[in-house]
């Protein structure tokens, strides 16, 4: 029998697609937004291959760099010769599947793109649904790769926060601009929206079944399942931090303003 | 401070049915289920609706309220503009048997078919030792008061008739979730999560959370946490390979620790 | 009219609750049929709102705690009117029946080596209530109900059927029990769904239909508890005993009205909470009564120092039995010294963290919030005595739980005997386990002994119970039924609650005689598919013949004790401890008769100083000599 969705036949014929009387919308609605300005951004600073290196700041998405013709300074620079478009490419597909097979980011697009559904008690407008059974989304399952992939990625980032402590073009130790502050925040929030991750709290303990006989890695679970609590959270934050800190050497590299200082040697 | 408020209450059957309006008076401190009793014994003595303890402890009494799904018992008039009209249906996702009343039968057919517990042989009752942390992890999930608002709400059901054969929703997944981290439990139950109860179809956005009244974390504590179960098994070559190399060490075999 | 559903079974187990489930699970281990039946949907019996725990003597707290403590605790709570072999039986077994819970997959809190962790209750020596925060009743029906299905699950991979030995008939109602020449021949009902009428073929019936809470106005029971049981089987033949002790539980919730009777579970002074009135008083204190007066704290420094050490002080006084409590709580409000809304202070907020509230009693926190808008963990509760259990009951063979009718079976709140004039908290759901267990054994057995088929059921006697099923129906324009029924609630609560006098229950017994007048004409409106005013209509017949048998008794017993106090007959009496107050139906009334209790056996009585025994006992019921 064909099935018509919520008022299948059966179940009380209510008609109304949802009763709900709250602005259940406003929600995915932002988080459409949001993600599309993300995206869209995004898209423009990869494909665009330029002003990502501002000594001694590298932007996010271009770390590591990996292309031979790499800007000078963004490391390690080098090894992938033929390349010829954006040097972003060549890693900026990390974090994509990292955060688009994220648990908390597939609810959000689920929600808010597919509508899948877009709030809960609200239908959804598809006649067939199969979860993520099938391909492509059954990939999501393979999250863990891309988090272990991300943890490489956070420690380059974490090289580049501690490289961007040094003074512009001669790279003496010793040196605090604005800059320093957003690339060591991004970072850190980096590391707390990775670490909070739900693959990392099955990893550090999660599929223990005896806690009692594994106290240390107990312990681990206990704190990542405390962080993980809040990853909605980090996983917002981080993604605004990731824009800021390319934004920012954006602006800098392309000449449009300079970076205060706040000490240096 | 009593006051007079407008509903409309879903009456009908299987064949069909409508919102009927009434006015009915609510006094202070009141649930939306007393209002229902209110009108039972006023104006409309053959309404039907469940419910057991109005105490929120038996999960009898699930309907939604202004669209969303909920225990009347604990849906406290308080949190209503007394200007408002209260819509109150039964639940959309199984079959009506007349008013707020549904056929909630696929709950324990699902029920029926999750593995039972099975701890090791030959323990004898009252050998039984487990660690309160060991515990804990399944303890929340027992908090479970089987008032299937979670599967309600779930839109892999609610939205599509046809997912449920296959799938058990998140009440059911919840329920190997809480045998697999059972600390004396000897089944793998990942290949019938995936297979026979459909974990696949949760796309995790959180819906069952949202609803349960017993504030269980089902999707972070319970179907993401088994999702990650059964990708260590099925989906995750490196840490097969790791259990393996475990396994024929010895490193791993605990003789009374039956899993991981 | 349709054709009438018909069933055949060896044993129907009329309930779903703890009795319910653990007898249906021994019948079917003995290889019976069995059908279980029940009035809501299945998992959500009355036994989910237990909250405390299961009492058993297992000493993993305290490992002095054994079986004699518990027996010795049980009667005592009972003031020695309880049938001592069910006392001995369930203190022996309660502990077996436990662990056999974690066979099944119970998840019990823990002590630090591994075990069953233990707490304290009112009227219990030693830590001994098995427990789950304070969801224990959900932990227990909800692993019962999973341990049927994995049988069922048994069954199937045996027989392709799930059903092949246990099928759960939820949502229906038993109307009557059928009986042959004085045997058990099967029960009659409806389905609450449809209003189809079922009929059921069975040589053995356990009745575990659980309480009567709701022929009370302030109650912490639900729907349910309106005393079918009680009913079914006096209308066939079998008899109750003791129906006047009644247990006020001493903490409800009194405000805001609609929730009014909702429990607060004793754990809350288990674990530390303390009652006060408006003047700020611990008003406990001073009511330690004379039996009670070497096992309590006299101090608020002695009763705070106990709860860390437990060896070297007594108790406070918040853990009397409930009895006291609720009389106490009774006379403060009597004397003006109460709060806003009628009740006392009950605070744990200033003796306990937040965060060890939050975790040791995490659905009082939450229905607190909920329900009244009160933060236990920052202000106190108000509370007030509300009707929670009736301790009499069917009068049951103790071994076996057979009734005075053969075949027919009772165990579980609808039983009586094992709790005397009151019941320790915890005591019931191990009631529930081990007699529900030892009524699906004596029906087993009893189904064996009679060789399998039941008594033939007449044509005559079905369409009785059709008629008497849908009386209602028939009346043009009837009276309400929720109109008696709350007149009738009232009725109890006034006249026949905590403290009752002779002219109140005449007053009582008057108007019930109008009730049941008025009730021959009530009328429901609509049709039968889930009808809730008809099935109040049915209900109500029960409820009333158990409020007279309730009020009779009341009446006629001329002492105080436990669950039944009379302002005019304040004191215990040691005679009226030997009798017993049967009640039989005689068609249209309750007839009452006493019956003698039977002595105590002299090794049990042993566990008691005679000094104790003198206060309860008759001077010649005393042991002679060696002590
Ligand atoms: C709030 C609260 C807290 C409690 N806390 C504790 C505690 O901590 N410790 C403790 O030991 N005790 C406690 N008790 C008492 C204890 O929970 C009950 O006494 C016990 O659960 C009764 O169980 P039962 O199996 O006898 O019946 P119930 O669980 O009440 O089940 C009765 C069953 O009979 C069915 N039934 C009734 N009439 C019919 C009919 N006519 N036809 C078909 N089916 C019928 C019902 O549908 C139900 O399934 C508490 C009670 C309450 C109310
Ligand atoms: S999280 Fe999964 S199970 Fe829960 S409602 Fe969403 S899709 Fe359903
Ligand atoms: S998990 Fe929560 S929402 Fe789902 S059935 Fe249990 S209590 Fe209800
Ligand atoms: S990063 Fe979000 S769950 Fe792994
Ligand atoms: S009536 Fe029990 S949960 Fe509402």
């Amino acid at each position: 029998m064909a099935t018509t969705g919520v008022d299948a036949p059966g179940r009380a014929q209510i008609g109304a697609s949802t009763l709900r009387t709250d602005r259940w919308w406003i929600q995915p609605a932002f988080t459409f937004g949001v993600l599309t300005a993300f995206v869209v951004y995004s898209a423009w600073r990869v494909f665009s291959g330029q002003y990502y290196y501002a000594s001694p700041y590298v932007s996010v998405y271009f770390s590591p760099c990996l292309a031979t013709d790499c800007a000078e300074g963004a490391l390690p620079g080098g090894p992938i010769s033929w390349w010829w478009l954006s040097p972003a490419l060549l890693t900026a597909w990390i974090p994509l599947t990292f955060r688009f097979s994220c648990y908390y980011y597939r609810k959000a697009y689920y929600r808010s793109f597919w509508m899948s559904p877009p709030a809960c008690a609200v239908s959804e407008p598809h006649g067939k649904y199969t979860g993520e059974r099938r391909l492509p989304l059954i990939m999501n399952n393979l999250h863990r790769y891309t988090f272990y992939l991300a943890l490489l990625l956070n420690i380059m980032l974490t090289i580049d926060a501690v490289l961007a402590f040094r003074t512009p073009n001669d790279y003496q130790w010793g040196y605090v601009g604005v800059g320093t502050l957003i690339l060591t925040a991004n970072a850190v929030c980096l590391w707390f929206y990775t670490l909070s991750c739900h693959s990392c709290r099955n990893a550090v303990g999660g599929r223990i079944t005896h806690f009692s006989k594994h106290p240390v890695r107990y312990k681990m679970w206990t704190v990542v399942s405390k962080l993980n609590a809040h990853h909605m959270m980090w996983a917002w934050i981080s993604l605004g931090t990731v824009v800021l800190a390319d934004f920012y050497v954006y602006l800098l590299a392309s000449g449009r303003i300079t970076d205060f200082v706040f000490f240096t040697v | 401070m009593g006051y007079s408020a407008k509903f409309k209450v879903w009456r009908g059957d299987d064949e069909g049915g409508a919102l009927e309006d009434f006015d009915v008076d609510v006094n202070e401190g009141e649930v939306v289920l007393d209002i229902v009793h209110r009108l039972q014994a006023t104006q409309a003595p053959d309404l039907a609706v469940r419910w057991n303890c109005k105490a929120g402890k038996c999960g009898s009494c699930s309907a939604e309220v202004n669209g969303k799904p909920r225990l009347m018992c604990m849906t406290r008039m308080s949190t209503f503009d007394p200007a408002e009209t209260i819509t109150i249906t039964p639940m959309r996702t199984f079959p009506v048997i007349r008013d707020l009343v549904t056929d909630v039968s696929y709950n324990y057919t699902k029920a029926r078919m999750v593995p039972a517990f099975a701890p090791p042989a030959d323990l004898e009752p009252g050998d039984y030792r487990m660690a309160q942390v060991d515990v804990e992890r399944s303890q929340e999930f027992r908090k479970c008061i089987e008032c299937f608002l979670c599967n309600n709400t779930c839109h892999a059901v609610r939205d599509h008739e046809d997912n449920k054969d296959g799938f058990s929703g998140p009440r059911f997944l919840m329920r190997i979730a809480e045998l697999d981290m059972h600390p004396l439990d000897t089944v793998d139950r990942r290949d019938v999560a995936v297979e026979d109860h459909g974990l696949g179809y949760c796309n995790i956005t959180k819906c069952c959370t949202e609803v349960c009244p017993e504030h269980i974390h089902i999707t972070d504590n319970a179907l993401i946490p088994l999702k990650e179960r059964v990708a260590d098994k099925k989906y995750d070559p490196l840490f097969s390979v790791s259990s393996l190399f475990r396994k024929a060490t010895g490193r791993d075999k605990a003789p009374e620790t039956p899993k991981g | 009219m349709t054709e009438l559903e018909r069933h055949s079974y060896d044993v129907i187990v009329i309930g779903a609750g703890g009795a319910g489930l653990r007898a249906a699970i021994e019948a079917r281990e003995n290889g019976k049929r069995v059908a279980i039946i029940c009035k809501s949907l299945f998992g959500k019996a009355h036994t989910v709102m237990a909250e405390g725990g299961i009492a058993a003597a297992m000493g993993n707290v305290n490992s002095n705690d054994n079986w004699q403590v518990h027996f010795r605790d049980t009667m005592r709570g009972g003031k020695f009117l309880n049938s001592w072999r069910m006392a001995e039986l369930h203190a022996k077994e309660a502990p077996q029946r436990v662990w056999e819970l974690e066979t099944y997959g119970a998840l019990f809190d823990r002590t630090k080596d591994g075990k069953i962790s233990q707490r304290n209750f009112g009227g219990h020596e030693y830590p001994r209530l098995a427990h789950v925060g304070d969801r224990s009743g959900l932990e227990l029906i909800r692993t019962l109900q999973q341990k049927i299905v994995s049988l069922q699950q048994e069954d199937f991979r045996a027989s392709g059927d799930y059903e092949s030995h246990i099928r759960v008939f939820s949502e229906l109602t038993i109307t009557r029990l059928l009986t042959n020449e004085g045997h058990m021949a099967g029960a009659f009902g409806y389905h609450r769904e449809t209003g189809d009428l079922v009929l059921f073929q069975s040589p053995a019936v356990v009745l575990a239909t659980g309480g009567i809470g709701k022929t009370f106005k302030v109650t912490s029971g639900s729907w349910e508890y309106t005393g079918d049981g009680h009913a079914l089987a006096m209308r066939a033949g079998a008899t109750t005993v003791n129906m006047e002790f009644i247990q006020f539980h001493p903490t409800g919730m009194v405000w805001p009205p609609s929730v009014k009777g909702i429990l607060v579970t004793e754990s809350v002074r288990g674990d530390g909470g303390i009652l006060t009135n408006s003047e700020g008083k611990r008003f406990m204190f001073d009511y330690i009564p004379d039996v009670f007066k070497e096992k309590y704290a006299t101090t608020p420094e002695e009763g705070d120092r106990w709860y860390t050490d437990p060896d070297n002080n007594r108790r406070p006084p918040e853990l009397l039995p409930r009895d006291e409590v609720a009389r106490a709580i009774n006379s403060e409000v009597k004397a003006g010294r109460g709060t806003p809304h009628g009740g006392v202070f009950l605070d744990v907020s200033s003796r306990l963290p937040a965060d060890v509230i939050r975790k040791k009693l995490p659905s009082m926190y939450h229905q607190f919030k909920e329900l009244a808008d009160v933060d236990i963990t920052a202000e106190p509760m108000e509370v007030g005595p509300t009707c929670h259990y009736v301790m009499g009951g069917v009068e049951v063979e103790p071994d076996t739980e057979e009734t005075r009718l053969p075949g027919l079976f009772a165990a579980g709140e609808v039983a009586g005997g094992l709790h005397g004039s009151n019941r320790l908290g915890g005591n019931s759901l191990s009631d529930l386990l081990v007699f529900g267990r030892r009524a699906g054994l004596g029906a087993s057995e009893y189904v064996d002994r009679v060789g399998g088929a039941a008594p033939a059921v007449t044509d005559e006697m079905i369409a009785e119970a059709e008629a008497e099923a849908l009386a209602p129906f028939g009346v043009e324009g009837g009276e309400n039924p929720y109109t008696i029924h709350s007149e009738l609630q009232e009725t109890m609560n006034d006249l026949v609650g905590i403290i009752r006098t002779e002219s109140e229950m005449q007053e009582a017994l008057a108007k019930i005689e109008g009730y049941k007048e008025r009730i021959r004409s009530v009328g429901v409106q609509g049709g039968r598919a889930f009808n809730p005013g008809w099935h109040l209509a049915l209900d109500l017949k029960n409820m009333l013949l158990v409020a007279e048998a309730v009020a009779k008794a009341a009446l006629e017993r001329q002492e105080s004790r436990g669950g039944h106090t009379r302002d005019d007959y304040p004191a215990m009496s040691p005679e009226w401890r030997q009798v017993n107050l049967i009640c039989r139906s005689t068609g249209d009334a309750v007839e009452l008769t006493r019956q003698p209790l039977s002595p105590m056996r002299g090794d049990l009585l042993d566990l008691f100083e005679v000094s104790e025994l003198s206060k309860y006992l008759t001077e010649s019921e005393l042991p002679k000599g060696e002590h």
